[in-house]
């Protein structure tokens, strides 16, 4: 099955022994795991905000990046090759995102008698622009989307793509002529600020297409087309759930799919792992080559699971000039979620905070590549992936329905994530049924578990608990005791509040029966379904778990010192973030809406806009000030009505 | 037979129920209603947020006032209270009843209160508002209450702190309870702190002023300097009490047992319901009860009640215990009377717990010293004397639970209300005179009897049933556990299944401060 590369000699012969993953969290820890097993040494890079990630600390070697912005840290390839070189490695692996498709880095790498785990920088060159890919690809027989030059009604809806782009970023799908204009602009910036080229281009836009790819290896034996992975699960143009094999393909279509795979990279002369994606579009059963990957992607561990392969190893004896060799044969079904640090129910605002809790239960065909522990802190400064869960099973149902279990059992504390929203996804009679489009999650209310009136009395109860292994005095006497009963006792969340009695008889509440409680479990019976919740207290966060899903509260202190009150009127930074741009002036006088600032999160700008008419009487922060959530920026004093 | 001691003791328990919560209702609905409108909480509603997060709160003589023409409860609560792990001495007034009006029994109720913490060494938290006297009373409250304001100073020169948040009027004499106290809360535009009021003034002198001006919270903590602290609304004095507390750098001379070191109970506790008879004629032992509120058997406790003296003297059972984790000594009547060897038996173990410096219990069924020639010949009246004498004099903290009986003398060689037990607690099931209402029927009726045959006259005896009849149904009311508490004659009437957890508040808080068992006795007579 392959095709003796013309020029294998070519392809060097070097043994890597120190490795540099030019990258961060999840997939440095990745990397560094395979060469571990090989007996690879391995070398670190981190950014301020990262220095306590677990990567770093599995690393035998790591070099600090001053900074925390990408562009000062994960984007320097000055100081990455330096690294390097201070650190003996001979080899720089890029992961992906970041330099990864960098061809200059990937030159400089070269330049500097290093090792590049990656393809060749012409290879990059070419697939990194997106345009001049697609003509690479018409020209080699791979069917490709014609952009039309001049856009009409008919053409609707078109999709806005940064050439150097990926990951969705720099992505707008545009479904007005007249919105065209200024998306195209919106694109163009964002494309600058992420990747430092602008440069857009738009396409037809396929609204329930699904996103199939081919994971390509190019070796010194010739091209090894390792299957494809199914990745139509997106929101806002970013994958959330991946599966290899893709399901209900037509056998035809599959192997078709695999030749164009297969031929895209063989046009190019690729080498190492690659990936090429396609729009395939179900009911014309056709696909459209929409760009290839010229690096590892972040679901590479479906292919491994089902293939039986180790795509780093790969990658690395690739590097090497080795040969590669692997077993023809797909076995059984592989689905991997991104669990990602941030809120589906809120337009999927990245969250920060400590992970305050983080533990997701592998074995039995669960795999878990995370970047995060227990205690690491989450920033908005990268990407919100906290962790990967991929689990193998000889069925796509029985996968789903492991992964699922998994990530119900797993215990994420501190910062809200859309795992909820990944169980819905896959236990959804139409996920498990293969009705899979990248329109999926946006055609579906974001789900969460059904409210657990358990979980607040849980909490309520845990607290209890607490408060009473916390006394100083009359330790032992029942929570809540009184001789004269005058009134329950409060337990205030956010959400609501939880009245109980306590005394003799232990605790009670309005139609639960409180089986038992401890400081950090509480087992409740509900209409004679007795069930168990685990609590865990931070701070003013509760975390409650238990078969019934994962509820996280927050208290509102039982008094508040006037002193520490929000000022009436003032601007709260909506979560974590950089100021951007500042719109007014202090003593502007604005109507209700006006923006008053202008905040960036992760790759969204959010406005700040006046919550009443009056005027900008503080503005506490100046563009490029870092914000925490909650944060007061600005204080409108509502004007008084003019009589 | 036990369900019927169960149904009884539970109907009693649902009369307590039902006379507590008229304390808890207060000035009725719709003074209340008028109260939260105004923004303000009610007393308990006031307490449950000073208090630490779902501590106990043990409220003393609920039922203060009972029977008479005031409510239930007297206007004001007091109790024992966490606040930041300090264990307080809380009072509230209660503005919802007649403006938080004091009567006699207020006083009376309050008085108590400071005698505990006075006894057991606790900072007191006064919640003040409180429209001043109940004044068609005022002649049993004026000359009595001056004892309030030279408690709160005592309380201040023996080192335990007073606080008092004031949430409204504190007028005329009630403004010395800030003004005697070492911190001072207002809350901003509620508080009123004068000595006399505009009219008072305009009457007095002929200056015209306001309220605000003559003791608003602003004026206090900005002029005057009577306000330490000026409170934005109810909860923010609250808070701001509670960080008072918190700053008092409180030290308890005698560190609690560490928790998880005792067992609970062998016996359940439940049991206790069936064990009282309805009927106090029938004996108990009192062993069941003992087994039902100290310490069970554990590492360190390998004998759950050591029993003292059991051959001797088997109407009274004596012995040493645990009480979540602290020791105590035990004295419980088991057949009612008391006798020469009980008396001799219950001086010799005071003696025993004062020279161990252990706390004594005291567990109330008695129906007396025996009468009789052959015991006062045995000379009853010298050893009740010597059991007496023992329990006055005896200087560890004494708790006294009537559970039953407390007739006679026998109250007072219990350790009766007179002699001044720490804290005393009734059962629904006791019952407390000089004795029996039939027994002192019938002895007015053998006096009255003697009386006409020496004056020569027949004696009415039909005529008499009448009066005998009056008689023993007004001394069975007066001797029942709402009339003695409502007299203050207790610290409250309990749930029998509470007595372990009052019993264990109560011995926390006593150990805020050191005690130590007596030097010396008066004279015995052998």
């Amino acid at each position: 099955m392959l095709n003796r590369n013309a020029d294998s000699a070519s392809w060097g012969d070097t043994m890597i022994g120190r490795l540099l993953v030019a990258n961060r969290a999840e997939i440095a820890g990745r990397i560094f795991a395979t060469c571990r097993r090989l007996g690879i040494e391995t070398v670190a890079v981190h950014s301020d905000a990262d220095a306590e990630l677990p990567y770093v600390r599995e690393a035998d070697h790591a070099v600090r990046l001053p900074g925390t912005s990408p562009a000062d840290s994960y984007l320097r390839a000055d100081l990455l090759i330096e690294a390097a070189k201070r650190t003996g490695a001979d080899a720089v692996h890029p992961g992906y995102g970041f330099l990864s498709e960098n061809a200059d880095f990937a030159r400089a790498v070269l330049d500097a008698g290093l090792t590049w785990v990656g393809p060749a920088p012409e290879s990059i060159e070419q697939m990194g622009s997106k345009i001049a890919a697609k003509q690479i690809m018409a020209d080699a027989g791979v069917p490709v989307l014609d952009a039309p030059a001049e856009p009409a009604e008919d053409d609707l809806p078109l999709l806005v793509k940064a050439s150097a782009g990926g990951g969705g970023r720099g992505m707008r799908v545009v479904r007005s002529l007249a919105d065209l204009e200024p998306e195209v602009e919106r694109a163009r910036a964002e494309a600058e600020s992420a990747f430092g080229d602008g440069t857009v281009f738009v396409e037809p836009y396929v609204e329930r297409g699904r996103h199939v790819e081919v994971q390509v290896v190019g070796t010194p034996d010739g091209v090894l087309v390792l299957g494809e992975r199914d990745c139509s699960l997106q929101r806002r143009h970013q994958k959330v759930v991946e599966e290899s094999p893709a399901p209900g393909l037509p056998e035809a279509t599959r192997e078709a799919l695999h030749a164009a795979g297969r031929a895209a990279a063989e046009a190019i002369g690729y080498r190492g792992a690659g990936t090429v994606e396609f729009l395939y579009d179900e009911t014309a059963d056709r696909f459209y080559f929409l760009e290839m990957n010229t690096r590892l992607q972040v679901e590479h561990p479906v292919t491994e699971l089902v293939r039986g392969v180790d795509l780093v190893e790969l990658q690395l004896a690739v590097a090497e000039g080795r040969s590669v060799c692997v077993s023809p044969r797909t076995n059984g079904h592989a689905i991997e979620a991104r669990l990602y640090a941030e809120d589906p129910g809120a337009d999927y605002q990245p969250q920060s905070g400590r992970l305050t809790r983080f533990e997701i239960p592998t074995g039995g065909g669960v795999r878990v590549d995370a970047g995060f522990a227990t205690g690491s802190e989450v920033s908005t400064n990268y990407d919100a992936m906290l962790a990967k869960v991929i689990a193998w099973a000889p069925t796509r149902e029985r996968a789903a329905r492991r992964l699922a279990d998994a990530l119900s059992r797993a215990r994420i504390h501190g910062v809200r994530t859309n795992r909820d929203q990944l169980v819905a996804v896959l236990r959804d009679p139409a996920f498990l049924g293969g009705e899979v489009s990248t329109a999926f999650l946006a055609e579906r209310p974001v789900a969460g578990p059904a409210a657990d009136a358990g979980a607040p009395v849980a909490a309520a109860l845990a607290l209890a608990e607490r408060a009473r292994a916390a006394r100083v005095v009359q330790q032992a006497v029942p929570a809540g005791w009184r001789n004269v009963v005058s009134q329950p006792q409060r337990t205030e969340f956010e959400t609501g509040v939880v009245e109980w009695w306590g005394g003799r008889d232990g605790y009670r509440v309005g139609g639960i029966t409180v089986v038992s409680a401890t400081p950090e479990r509480v087992v409740l019976e509900i209409d004679d379904v007795r069930t168990a919740y685990d609590v865990a207290v931070s701070g003013l966060v509760v975390e409650v778990d238990s078969p019934r899903g994962h509820t996280s509260l927050r208290r509102v202190p039982r008094f508040v010192d006037p002193a520490d009150a929000v000022p009436g009127g003032g601007l709260l930074a909506p979560m974590p973030g950089t100021v951007v741009r500042v719109a007014v002036d202090r003593g502007a006088h604005v109507a209700a809406g006006d923006p008053v600032l202008v905040l960036e999160a992760m790759k969204m700008q959010h406005t700040v806009a006046a919550p009443v008419a009056g005027t900008v009487t503080e503005i506490n922060v100046q563009p490029g000030a870092q914000v925490a959530a909650g944060e007061v920026l600005a204080v409108v004093e509502e004007a008084e009505e003019q009589p | 037979m036990t369900t019927t001691n169960r149904e009884a003791l539970l109907e009693k328990l649902a009369d307590l129920d039902a006379e507590q919560a008229k304390a808890v209702a207060g000035g009725g609905e719709r003074s209340v209603a008028r109260h939260h409108q105004r923004g303000k909480l009610l007393p308990r509603e006031r307490i449950e947020l000073l208090i630490d997060e779902g501590s106990a709160f043990l409220e003393l003589s609920p039922l203060a006032g009972w029977g008479s023409d005031f409510t239930v409860g007297a206007s004001v609560v007091t109790g024992i209270g966490v606040i930041e792990g300090v264990e307080c001495m809380i009072t509230a007034n209660d503005p919802s009843v007649k403006g938080g009006a004091s009567n006699p029994w207020t006083t009376k109720k309050v008085f108590r209160a400071a005698q505990i913490a006075e006894e057991n060494g606790l900072p007191t938290v006064s919640l003040v508002e409180s429209g001043g006297a109940d004044l068609p009373t005022q002649k049993e409250i004026f000359i009595p209450g001056g004892k309030l304001f030279r408690d709160l100073t005592r309380s201040s020169a023996d080192k335990r702190p007073t606080i008092a948040l004031v949430f409204g009027n504190s007028t005329a004499g009630g403004a010395y309870v800030p003004g005697m106290s070492d911190y001072t809360v207002m809350v901003r535009e509620k508080a009123k702190v004068f000595l006399g009021g505009p009219p008072l003034v305009k009457m007095a002198t002929g200056e015209e002023s306001d309220d605000e001006s003559l003791g608003g919270a602003e004026m206090h903590a900005r002029t005057s300097g009577l306000a330490d602290y000026l409170a934005e609304d109810e909860l923010d004095a609250l808070r701001i009490g509670r960080r008072i507390v918190a700053r008092l750098n409180w030290r308890k001379a005698i560190p609690p047992p560490a928790p998880g070191s005792w067992a609970e109970p062998d016996a359940d506790v439940e049991d206790l319901l069936d064990l009282i008879p309805g009927d106090l004629k029938e004996p108990f032992d009192p062993r069941e009860v003992i087994a039902r509120i100290c310490d069970g058997v554990s590492e360190g406790n390998a004998v759950a009640f050591d029993e003292f003296k059991p051959l001797y003297g088997p109407s009274l059972v004596t012995g040493w215990a645990r009480l979540h984790g602290r020791p105590i000594g035990i004295l419980a009547n088991a057949q009612g009377v008391l006798f020469s060897e009980e008396a001799q038996k219950a001086a010799q173990f005071v003696q025993l717990a004062n020279q161990s410096d252990t706390p004594l219990l005291f567990l109330h069924n008695t129906t007396g010293y025996m009468v009789g020639a052959e015991y006062e010949q045995g000379g009853i009246i010298k050893h009740g004397a010597m059991m007496i004498n023992a329990i006055s004099n005896s200087t560890v903290p004494h708790l006294t639970v009537i559970m039953g009986a407390s007739y006679g003398a026998g109250n007072y060689g219990m350790n009766g209300r007179a002699y001044d037990p720490r804290f005393l607690f009734t059962w629904p099931s006791a019952k407390s005179a000089v004795m029996g209402p039939a027994q002192l029927a019938g002895v007015l009726e053998i006096v009255a009897q003697a009386s006409a045959e020496s004056k020569g006259e027949t004696f009415d005896a039909e005529g008499f049933a009448a009066i005998k009849t009056m008689v023993e149904q007004q001394v069975e009311e007066q001797s029942l556990p709402h009339f003695l508490s409502g007299m203050l004659y207790d610290d409250g009437v309990i749930d029998p299944r509470d007595t372990r957890t009052v019993l264990a508040i109560c011995l926390s808080v006593i150990e805020t401060r050191p005690y130590s068992g007596t030097p010396g006795y008066g004279v015995f007579r052998p």
